[in-house]
Formats: structure tokens, sequence, C-alpha cells
């Protein structure tokens, strides 16, 4: 059986060249290069990876908000077929409305002067996808009710919300256009531990019920392990390694998982394990290091890593890895 | 045993606002030993950096201290009223002085126009009778100690030329050279990534060591938590809800929102584990709930819901000094 693959990226890179520099070749900030990725249908999909590792960069370019310079993205439902790189006009249009965006910070992503109910029916009215106002308020409390929203505050203004309550609000708005692939960057980033937990719930129910394909974008692997089915972890612009999410915490295999998972700081007190350390500091996406890209901070890198470019191999059944040891170092 | 460096005694500090009194700290006491570090955790809105900056005399003008505070630093030589010293002159011996800080967005922190080194500088003239030339060789070595490369090239740069992680270790340089007795810690992990926030811990656990000092760290992050504090203190809503070593805190945790909040955090050990949240949000403070602070979200209030109501939990104890506020302990004692 062959999987049913929603939309997937191949040799995907996202550059961004930089302006104000008029002599010699400008420079290019590398944010995503040689990416390929397969997001299946239905599934929670976790990108994991440190601020400046380009995973919004990624995130973007699978909603077509980002350049895609080199490569493709292939979104495909049983409906439509589109290829993202030429996407214009009324497919991209309609691509929109399968395709939505979860903020992180849930005080910017609101306008302050429209009510709940306004916001939440924004995108109905802007794509034209109901015909009257009794069809829209009828579809904006149907969502907000999903969202375990108060049908009482639709005519309020966000204010008067707390951080988890906005974050439901933008969950609501996103969900009001009926997508089939949500991508959450870091939408619980920004909230405290006891309400986070209340939002993932959120999400993972809306997903279980309706089936949506989610793309969540973290940098706290506790929160991805929780919630995704499935995870690549980044590093740099590139995938370093991803695989369902059981396998990638017990048969974990690029150094940079493994020193990623042992940075988490364990809340078990008597826990005497010493965080792997790594030296160092991620390096620009400007001028990134030949060969593996982790080779500056890798405690195991050797000569060929730092001239040859790790192939993306699979290691075990969805399992891929890009290091050149991992089989050595597992 | 030894007393304490530094005690708190019935904190009570409200904000003048055009809303009314806004109550950030409610009676709140607490010590720290000499060597000690006391983890200070609650989430946003809390009243954790409030009662950190009241060490030091920090909060904003509109801030009202109730009569009945006391704050008293003890030194080698003698025990300082930290709340009774009103002029800036006075203030100066704690504050950068006895008591250093490091805050939690170390760009905010620096001065983005004067470079590192002018700043060291600046700072350890004032607390001590050093000469430019000795503030500056201290500097050099302290930037050095806490893992700069090329202390002396990097003694003549700006904050905008330092990434995060470096920032932070500055940060630390800095409050460390006029040897502090007493480091408060706000949040000072928080926005970094957690490779280089495994590194910074590492740093702040040798210099404890090192230098003897006491740490007040404050953080919403239980696991960073559990791997540095040896006691640890729960904040909500202004209140002390929890005190205890960082063993029973977290193993054996006796209030209910500690017990929410531990219940709330993604264990990678236990990924099936169901994520419970703290039912409701955190009450505004210019409406706090009566009776226990708590009860709002409480979901262990079943039978003594109207005691949890009106009356307002003292804190019991038991043998090993593992306090709590919750009127469900008072009963655990009395069956």
């Amino acid at each position: 059986m062959s999987k049913d693959i929603l939309i997937a990226a191949r040799d995907l890179s996202v550059h961004f060249p930089l302006r104000g520099f008029v002599f010699g070749e400008r420079p290019v900030v590398r944010a995503c290069e040689g990416i390929n990725l397969e997001i299946e249908r239905g599934s929670f999909f976790g990108l994991v990876g440190e601020s400046g590792s380009g995973k919004t960069t990624l995130g973007r370019a699978m909603l077509k908000a980002a350049p895609i310079s080199h490569g493709e993205v292939v979104y495909s439902d049983h409906e439509v077929t589109y290829d993202l790189g030429t996407l214009k006009g009324p497919e991209l249009k309609d691509y929109r409305k399968r395709s939505q965006l979860i903020f992180q910070d849930p005080y910017a992503a609101l306008s302050p002067r429209m009510t709940v109910r306004d916001i939440i029916a924004e995108p109905l009215e802007v794509m034209g996808l109901t015909s009257s106002r009794e069809e829209t308020d009828a579809k904006v409390r149907e969502i907000a009710a999903k969202c375990r929203l108060n049908l009482e505050h639709l005519r309020r203004f966000p204010h008067a919300f707390s951080g988890g309550q906005r974050q439901r609000i933008s969950i609501a708005r996103a969900l009001v256009s009926d997508p089939r692939f949500i991508v959450a960057d870091e939408s619980v980033a920004a909230l405290d531990v006891s309400i986070q937990a209340d939002v993932l719930n959120l999400l993972n129910s809306i997903q279980q019920e309706s089936g949506i394909t989610f793309l969540f974008i973290s940098h706290d692997l506790s929160v991805i392990a929780h919630t995704c089915d499935f995870v690549a972890v980044m590093y740099l612009g590139q995938i370093v390694e991803s695989a369902p999410t059981r396998k990638l915490f017990s048969e974990t295999s690029h150094p940079y998982t493994k020193a990623l998972l042992s940075a988490i700081p364990s809340l078990d007190p008597d826990d005497q394990h010493v965080a792997q350390k790594l030296e160092g500091e991620i390096p620009s996406p400007i001028n990134p290091p030949p060969g593996c890209r982790f080779n500056t901070r890798c405690p195991h890198a050797q000569e060929r890593c730092r001239t040859e470019v790790p192939e993306w191999r699979e290691m075990s059944s969805g399992h891929h890895v890009a290091c050149h040891f991992s089989e050595e170092l597992a | 045993m030894t007393s304490p460096l530094i005690s708190v005694k019935n904190l009570t500090l409200r904000f003048k606002t055009d809303e009314g009194m806004v109550t950030a700290v409610n009676d709140v006491s607490f010590d720290i030993a000499p060597g000690e570090v006391l983890g200070l955790v609650g989430e946003s809105g809390s009243g954790k950096s409030v009662t950190a900056k009241a060490l030091m005399m920090l909060n904003a003008e509109n801030s009202v201290y109730d009569d009945n505070s006391r704050i008293t630093l003890r030194t080698d030589e003698r025990e300082i009223d930290v709340l009774s010293l009103k002029r800036p002159k006075d203030q100066m011996i704690i504050r950068g002085g006895a008591i250093s800080m490091i805050f939690q967005e170390p760009m905010a922190s620096f001065a983005p126009a004067i470079s590192i080194g002018d700043q060291m500088i600046e700072q350890l003239m004032i607390h001590s009778d050093m000469t430019p030339a000795q503030a500056k060789e201290v500097s050099i070595e302290m930037l050095n100690r806490v893992g700069i490369p090329e202390p002396a090239h990097r003694f003549k740069q700006y904050a905008f030329e330092f990434s995060g992680g470096m920032r932070q270790r500055a940060m630390i340089a800095m409050a460390l050279s006029t040897k502090p007795r007493l480091l408060i810690a706000d949040e000072p992990t928080t926005a970094l990534d957690v490779t280089i926030q495994a590194q910074v811990i590492e740093l702040m656990k040798d210099l404890v060591d090192e230098f003897h000092m006491s740490i007040l760290f404050i953080t919403h992050d239980l696991g960073v938590i559990a791997q540095t504090a040896d006691r640890v203190a729960v904040m909500y809503l202004g209140n002390l809800v929890e005190t205890g070593t960082v063993r029973q805190v977290i193993n054996t945790p006796a209030h209910p929102y500690t017990r929410g909040l531990l219940n709330s955090l993604p264990k990678l050990d236990d990924l099936e584990a169901q994520l419970t949240p703290v039912p409701g949000d955190i009450p505004s403070p210019l409406d706090r709930p009566s009776g226990c602070v708590f009860h709002t979200r409480c979901v262990e209030t079943a039978g003594i819901a109207e005691q949890c109501r009106t009356q307002i939990p003292g804190y019991t104890s038991d043998s090993s000094n593992h306090q709590v506020a919750c009127h469900l302990a008072t009963q655990g004692d009395q069956s």
C-alpha cells in the first residue's frame, strides 16, 4: 500500500538574498537547503529545532508564504493537486482555503479593533465561503463551540481575554474555512504550562475529529513528543533526522537529536545525567560550514564530516537520518 | 544551623494604578541560607519577579510596601533592613553590591551604545575602590571565567555583537564581578535555546560552588528548577502556596496547584501520559478570589468547597519543614 501523502517537499531550498551589497557577490541567507519531507494525510507532524534553524521558513514555504528558490512542494488532496512553486491566480486562492496558519503570539495575531465574531468570520467573508450573514453567524458559532469558546464572548474584543482564550480564538479563525492542512507555528510557546496543556489537548481533539493534517512547529521536544505522531529535527536549514515519534526517541541516531534530548532538564532532582554538552552556538546561515552543517559542534566530527555532505538515507522503515556515522554511533 | 543570608517576612506589596490598588505580593515569607539556591516557581502574573525586585527595592514608584513587611539581609558585619533604605546612596549597598541580578532578556539589560567592557568597569568603580586598570583586569578575568573566548577582544565590543548565549554569559560575568552574596536570576535561561540553556545552567552551578553565594532562581520551568535548586517556593497570584526541598516539592507535591503544574507538563519518559491542564485561567490581580486564591481553579475542593471559598488557608508544616497553604493539608493533620 502506498502512503497517502498530503504535502511533500522535494529538495526544497529557500534563499533570501541580502540587500545593500553593491560590490562582489550578494550574500544569501540559506534558510532552508535541500529539504525532503513527506507529510501523510491526517497526521500530526512535528518540526523541532532551535531558533535560526529555519523551521518557520519551512512552514511558510509549505503555505506558499516564502519564496521557493529550488526544488518543489506538492500539495495533493483527493480533489486537487498543486505544485506550490508555480501556483497563482484562482488556484492560489483555492489553496489559501485549504491551508491555514496559527501563529505563536496570540496577543499580536488578533486585531484589537475587531470583535471576536468578526475575527473568526473574516476568512469566510474574504473568501466568499458563505452567502448570507445568517450563514456566517451559524458557522462562526459552530466553530467557536468546537474550540470551547463561550458564545457570549463573541461580541467582545480580544483585550478582554487571557492568552489561552486568545489562542483558542486564533485556532477558531484558522478552522473556519474548513482547511485540510494547518501549520501551527510555536502555537503554545507563549502560554503558561497550565494553559499550554489545554491548547495541546484541543489541537489533538480537533485533529482526531476532523482529520486535518497538522504541521506543528516547536522548539520544545517534550511538547512535540506528546502531541505528534511523526517528528522531523531541523538544524541550520536542513532536516537532520525524521522518524515516527516513538522510533525517534527509542532509536535516536543523529548526534544533534541526541544532544537536544539530553539538554532537556529532567524533572527528577536525583537524575544525575549530565547534559551532553554542545560546544558553541549555531553558525550563521549566510555562510554555513561545508560538509555536514553540524560538524562545528558535533562531538563525533571527523575529517569526512568537514568535506562531504552526508546523504539523506533511510535507516529503517520511515526513519531517515543525515549523518555519515549514525550506524557506528547508534 | 547558620542564620539565613536574607529573610523576607510578611512581604505585602501593592501597586497604585488607575484601576485601584493591585496586590502583587501577599504576605510572603521565606529565607535563603548562605550558599543555597532557592527556586521561585510560578506562572506569569504570579508575582515572582516583583518579589525578587523587592529585595533590591527595584519596584516602580507606584509600589506600596505594607508596614509589616520586613526584608533583612545579613552580611558578615551587620544586619541591613532593606526596606528602610530610602536614599539612593544607601541602596547602593544592596544594588549591585551585596545583591546582583541577571535578567531574562540580556539584550535589554545592556546599554546598547556603551561597550560591554565600559559597563563592567563602571559598576566595579562604584562598588569597590579599584583603579580603572584593575577594574579592567578583573572584568576581563571574569569574562574569561564564564567561558567567553578572546575576552580581551570581546571586552571592547557592544551588546549587539554578542549572541544570545554570549550576552547571558557576559551578564553573569558582570553580576558576579562585584562578588555579591546573593544573585537574583530572573528567568535567565528562558530566552535561550535548550542546548545553550544547558551550558548556562552548568556554568551557574559551577559558580555557586566557586563563589559560595546564594541564588534566588526565578523560572516557570520545573525541569530547570529540579536540576538547579536546593529548595523550591511555589507562587500563585502573589501568594506562596508551597515551600520545601526540591525533592519534597517535585516528588511529593502537597498543594493542588503544584500537582496541577506537574500534571500539565509533558514528560519525556512517559509519552502516553495524558496532559491534564489546570482548568480555567489565572484570575486578574484586581479581582483576587476570596478565601484560598486558588479555589477558582482547584479540582480538589470536594467536600470543603465552602471553607476554600471563605477562609484563607494558613501554612502547615511537616517535621521536615515542607510548608503548604491548603485547607486539605490542615484536614489531613486533624484526622
